[in-house]
């Protein structure tokens, strides 16, 4: 009997993650044992305060650059600076998710197994308190993203993707409102996310044959096996752009990019409105983080042979993004459509093979997260006795209603459109001006010019807001009670920060822009 | 012989330059955001700011009379840094700066007291005052400033308060359009000193005064003289010069102060400001300085024609302005020496100018707001304040011994005759001949003022004299039109105090084509003829409606026919030039938008098509591109691609 060897673990170093999944559990025991009049203020309170620890054990072992669990974990530069993203977005996340002043019981339903449309979904709408279940899942997909960035081998980051993608999954399930919207979106969320794994394991079987037989080491799917197969292994390449195509539609699916985009309109628009934002911010930088890692790792010498491809999705992107966003009515779908956008371009910062690039990539995803939740705090805002007033006809002459929320919606849409002092004119800077050096002219004309078409869909929006005088059915704006304001006034105000002194970000970005292998 | 320019940092009392500036600006700040709540007492908070501004500045000024260098340079902080783009938000105290300082602040408070009685019956006395004081503020931004972005920054202050003053009485078409046509004829201007900056960042990488100073001579003779031109163009916008000129005498639509202040004493000599402080660049080049002093001397002779034929007091000494600041434009084109003399006599103008300008305003306070010399005469024994201090400042502007502009404006006519070819006789002959239409039309301008018969409307009686508050302020500047000038040329005082920055006077005597006795002589003479003959034609009098005149005197009237001029070559085909542009926008550019966007449009319609919202077709479409990437990778791995 072979004696089983434990792998060393830096405990310390992983500490963020066991945090966030140590309260998942945590939150389970109290679904189970405190009283429900508690249950809300002791969730949130738990949770803000694990990703409050999780952001301390991060920030404190800032200089860490290890690799530990036996090679499945890698704790570098990235890692750190993207785990802090997502910790940061995510307390963002959970004062949407935690409010409950805008409607009564939150955006979450009471319980989500009665039929959808029926007469006690009808009365279950009027006001009783959402699940509390919504905070163990949230901190369990936060966990998994932890996880999926971290990811050092491809068997991890399946199992990374499976953890966060799930509760994720249920959390579309649960709106208050349009229960079969809802529903819908979660099952074909569900479905559609299945096939994307099936495709991404499919990719670790074909990349574990190619990596058999390289002179001196067993076959593995840890990223420095896979490295050294791709310069020395005897298999046959077919293996492994087969599989490296597999693997990058597991990954492109959870990025949003096209053609792997179609179920990010429909998820975005059922999904309850903080879920939503949750997923735009935070699951599109465990999504990048991941990209970044096994094509600037695992393939780093494989550059020139995924970057037409990847390229030519980024374009595909760009352009399905932008052209569509044109003829959206829908707020919520109108801002899936520009996250698509997004997300072509930060695929260009992936093919930016620099420091520079992956450095502006990530700080494209810090300021990108800020601005679209806090897109997403006003959508939730804007509503009628219905719940959310998503159609954009609705929005009319809102500026005369409510000017000051719909100052900050405009200002948050120039900030998608890029002009200059606001993150989204710093951050496509931070993206294109690598791009450019790497020699990827093509990219940026692309992502220039998409930008340009793009701009006017926003700008119809804020047209619409100030220009359009307020008719019958222009809905007033809630005043957001204390979650939901300080959620919005963080993004608007980072918005506004990284837009003029982006320097102290980037320069973290670039000092954190070195992975490991 | 190349010296280097160097300014040591600012410590001690001089640290607090910033106020100066800062003072003024919050009291500006102040008086607008209040609003109504500070009418009653703005104007008061108005006149402190400058006050102290001006004590502020005395005190500095005493501070680098006892430094060695004589120069203080003080970084506030970082104003742009992108890549190799670095501008200082910066002061610069020296010499030049703080006679500008003590000029601005000084007069610029005495006519800050005036226009507290002048604007007394004015509802928007409160917004005048917050103009005024944000003027003041970029006017001393402007010369404070150690870099040519500082001097932009103060530029366009300056500029924009200039523009809100002069249409300040909204309600007054003519106000409205002149602040229109002075904001249009600074625009070229300023469009020439902001290239002129540009082309320092892309020459030298720097707009810091040392730093473009001390690499000048490394620049081709070619690039000197166009940085030197646009450069021009900008001062030519500001002060008023050929062939930017019209602007300066509609601006005297806005209130009397204003133009006193603005038009008169301070912003219009920052062209001269702009010339002297970048005098290593024109001193680089004798041909940039030939251009200078051809503009000035011949705006001077058409400042003086002009205002020989107008009937607006106020116009009349706008085009006077016009013609003296002429001559500042020659004397820093002569360059050497004579940019010292330049400075000199704007100082002195400054004096003279604003007193007769306060002099018209009580004039027109006493008169009902009649602004026509030809409605006048008489006034010598009705305003004896009035009347005396003016007096002060025709004695000062015709040049007489010993009051200011015997003292400042007769070293500049020498200084033209010092040239050695023909030019001196040309520039020389220029400025002397300007002497005696000076000493003509300023003459004219006194006399059917204060004396003659008078020719009241009838609804005149008894011409009242001003009160205290705006007599005190004519008295003092009277004495510093009697005395500035002599007090300056006292022993050389102002030009060697100036001279760290302008470079000493060249050694040894110049050989002129002609002794400056005789010149001297000449001028005096030329200056006696034109008053004499003034007075002679108008000591009885004048009629009270337009006569019939010869092809001079006529095109006198019309400005010389250079708003004619302005109309056909600038507007007409600016004008039709804009039409052909909105045609070309309308029907092609616009078309090709529209269809781009009618494309774009419809593209999505099309595509929105295959969101159909079913799970089937979606998975359908995301193994069709599945396929499509394997296939492609698998295609580069067979070299097909890339």
């Amino acid at each position: 009997m072979t004696e089983l060897k434990l792998p060393s673990i830096d405990y310390a170093a992983i500490a963020p993650i066991l945090i966030m999944l140590g309260t998942a559990l945590l939150g389970v025991l109290v679904e189970a044992f405190v009283p429900r009049r508690w249950r809300h203020l002791v969730q949130l309170t738990l949770a803000l305060l694990a990703v409050l620890a999780a952001l301390t054990m991060v920030v404190l072992s800032a200089d860490e650059r290890i690799i530990t669990a036996g090679q499945a974990l890698a704790i570098d530069g990235p890692t750190l600076f993207l785990q802090g993203a997502i910790l940061v977005l995510a307390a963002m996340a959970l004062l949407l998710i935690g409010d409950r002043s805008v409607e009564r019981g939150g955006a979450f339903v009471a319980q989500a197994a009665v039929t959808a449309e029926s007469a006690d979904d009808r009365r279950q709408a009027e006001g009783r308190n959402g699940l509390t279940e919504v905070y163990p899942l949230t901190t369990f997909a936060i966990g998994g993203m932890l996880i999926f960035v971290a990811a050092n081998d491809l068997l991890t980051m399946f199992i990374a993707l499976e953890v966060f993608s799930l509760p994720l999954y249920l959390l579309c399930a649960l709106a208050r409102r349009r229960r079969l919207l809802s529903q819908e979106a979660a099952m074909k969320y569900f479905l559609l996310g299945a096939y994307a794994s099936a495709f991404f394991l499919f990719g670790v079987a074909l990349i574990y044959g190619f990596t058999a037989g390289i002179p001196g080491r067993s076959a593995g799917v840890d990223f420095a096996t896979i490295h050294a197969a791709v310069s020395d292994s005897p298999a046959s390449p077919v293996l492994l752009f087969a599989g490296m195509a597999l693997l990058a539609i597991g990954l492109l699916f959870k990025a949003a990019a096209a053609p792997f985009h179609v179920w990010t309109p429909d998820v975005y628009q059922g999904a309850p409105t903080p879920v939503t934002g949750f997923m735009a911010a935070c699951t599109k930088v465990a999504a990048f983080g991941a990209l970044l890692r096994v094509f600037q790792v695992a393939f780093a010498d494989a550059t020139w042979d995924f970057t037409p491809v990847l390229g030519a999705v980024a374009v595909l992107t760009m352009l399905v993004g932008a052209v569509l966003a044109v003829t959206q009515t829908d707020i919520k779908r109108l801002l899936a459509y520009s996250s698509i956008a997004n997300a072509g371009y930060l695929l260009v910062g992936v093919l930016a093979p620099s420091r520079d690039g992956l450095a502006g990539t990530m700080f494209y995803l810090v300021a990108y997260g800020f601005s679209v939740l806090a897109a997403f705090a006003v959508v939730t805002l804007v509503r009628d006795n219905d719940g959310e007033a998503t159609h954009l006809s609705r929005w009319a002459g809102l500026g005369r209603r409510s000017p000051f929320f719909a100052a900050l919606f405009t200002f948050i849409l120039l900030a998608f459109a890029g002009i200059p002092l606001t993150s989204g004119f710093t951050s496509k800077f931070a993206i294109f001006g690598p791009a450019l050096e790497g020699g990827q002219a093509w990219l940026v004309i692309a992502g220039v010019l998409t930008s340009m078409v793009l701009a006017f869909p926003y700008l119809r929006v804020v047209v619409m807001m100030w220009l359009s005088e307020p008719g019958e059915s222009t809905p007033t704006v809630m005043v957001p009670g204390g979650l939901t304001s300080a959620a919005l006034m963080i993004g608007v105000l980072a918005t506004l920060v990284l837009g003029v002194a982006p320097a102290p970000l980037l320069d973290l970005a670039a000092g954190a822009a070195e992975f490991v292998r | 012989m190349e010296e280097t320019v160097e300014y040591a940092q600012a410590t001690g009392l001089l640290g607090g330059v910033w106020l100066l500036v800062a003072i003024p600006l919050v009291s500006a700040a102040i008086l607008l955001l209040l609003g109504r709540r500070a009418d009653r007492w703005g104007h008061w908070l108005g006149v402190a700011a400058i006050g102290v501004a001006f004590v502020l500045g005395l005190s500095f000024f005493f501070q680098l009379r006892g430094l060695e260098n004589k120069s203080v340079e003080l970084s506030l902080w970082d104003f742009i840094a992108v890549g190799d783009l670095r501008v200082d938000f910066g002061l610069l105290f020296d010499p030049l700066a703080a006679v500008f300082v003590l000029l601005i602040t000084g007069v610029g408070f005495l006519i800050h007291l005036y226009a507290v009685e002048y604007m007394s019956h004015d509802a928007g006395r409160r917004r005048f005052f917050a103009y005024f004081n944000l003027f003041v503020a970029a006017m001393l931004l402007l010369v404070l400033g150690n870099n040519y972005v500082m001097l932009y920054f103060g530029w366009e202050g300056v500029g924009l308060a200039s523009y809100l003053l002069i249409s300040f009485w909204t309600e007054r078409p003519s106000a409205a359009t002149a602040g229109k046509k002075a904001f249009l004829m600074n625009r070229v201007g300023d469009a020439g000193l902001a290239i002129g900056i540009f082309i320092m960042f892309a020459s030298l990488g720097t707009t810091q005064y040392d730093e473009v100073f001390n690499g000048v001579g490394a620049l081709t003779g070619t690039t000197v003289l166009v940085l030197g031109l646009l450069l021009l163009l900008g001062a030519a916008g500001k002060s008023g010069q050929f062939p930017l000129q019209a602007w300066l005498p509609d601006a005297m639509e806005g209130p009397t102060p204003v133009s006193a202040l603005i038009h008169a004493a301070t912003m219009v000599t920052a062209g001269v400001y702009l010339i002297a402080r970048s005098n290593p660049i024109f001193s680089a080049n004798s041909t940039l300085q030939l251009v200078v002093v051809s503009v000035g001397a011949l705006t001077l002779l058409i400042g003086c024609i002009i205002g020989a034929a107008k009937d607006d007091i106020k116009r009349v000494l706008a085009w006077s302005t016009v013609s003296q600041i002429g001559y500042m434009f020659v004397g820093v084109g002569l360059g050497g020496g004579a940019y010292a003399l330049a400075i000199i006599h704007l100082l002195a103008h400054g004096f003279f100018k604003a007193n007769m300008f306060l002099g018209a305003g009580s004039v027109m306070h006493g008169m009902k707001d009649q602004v026509d010399i030809r409605r006048f005469g008489g006034l010598s024994k009705h305003m004896k304040i009035t009347w005396l201090t003016f007096m002060m400042g025709w004695l000062a502007i015709i040049g007489l011994p010993p009051l200011s502009g015997y003292f400042s404006k007769e070293p500049i006519i020498a200084s033209a005759f010092e040239r050695e070819d023909w030019t001196a006789w040309l520039f020389g002959g220029a400025a002397l001949l300007g002497a005696g239409l000076t000493a003509f039309y300023m003459t004219r301008l006194f006399v059917l003022t204060f004396h003659g018969p008078k020719r009241w409307t009838e609804d005149i009686e008894h011409p009242h004299e001003s009160p205290k508050l705006m007599t005190i302020p004519l008295i003092l500047l009277a004495a510093g039109s009697v005395v500035a000038g002599g007090l300056m040329a006292w022993n050389d005082g102002v030009a060697s105090w100036l001279s760290p920055v302008l470079g000493e006077e060249a050694a040894g005597e110049a050989h002129g084509v002609l002794s400056h006795t005789v010149i001297t002589i000449l001028s005096l003479l030329v200056t006696v003829l034109g008053a004499g003959l003034a007075w002679f034609l108008f000591r009885a009098g004048t009629a009270t409606v337009p006569q019939p005149a010869g092809v001079l005197v006529t095109a006198a009237r019309r400005n010389l026919y250079t708003d004619t001029v302005n109309e056909a070559v600038f507007e007409k085909p600016g004008i039709f030039l804009t039409r052909a542009l909105v045609y070309l926008d309308n029907r092609g550019i616009d078309g090709l938008v529209n269809g781009l966007a009618a494309a774009v449009g419809g593209g999505s319609g099309r595509l929105r098509r295959m969101q159909t919202g079913f799970v089937r077709s979606y998975a359908t479409s995301i193994l069709a591109g599945a396929l499509l990437v394997m296939a492609a990778f698998l295609a580069v791995q067979a070299g097909w691609l890339a």
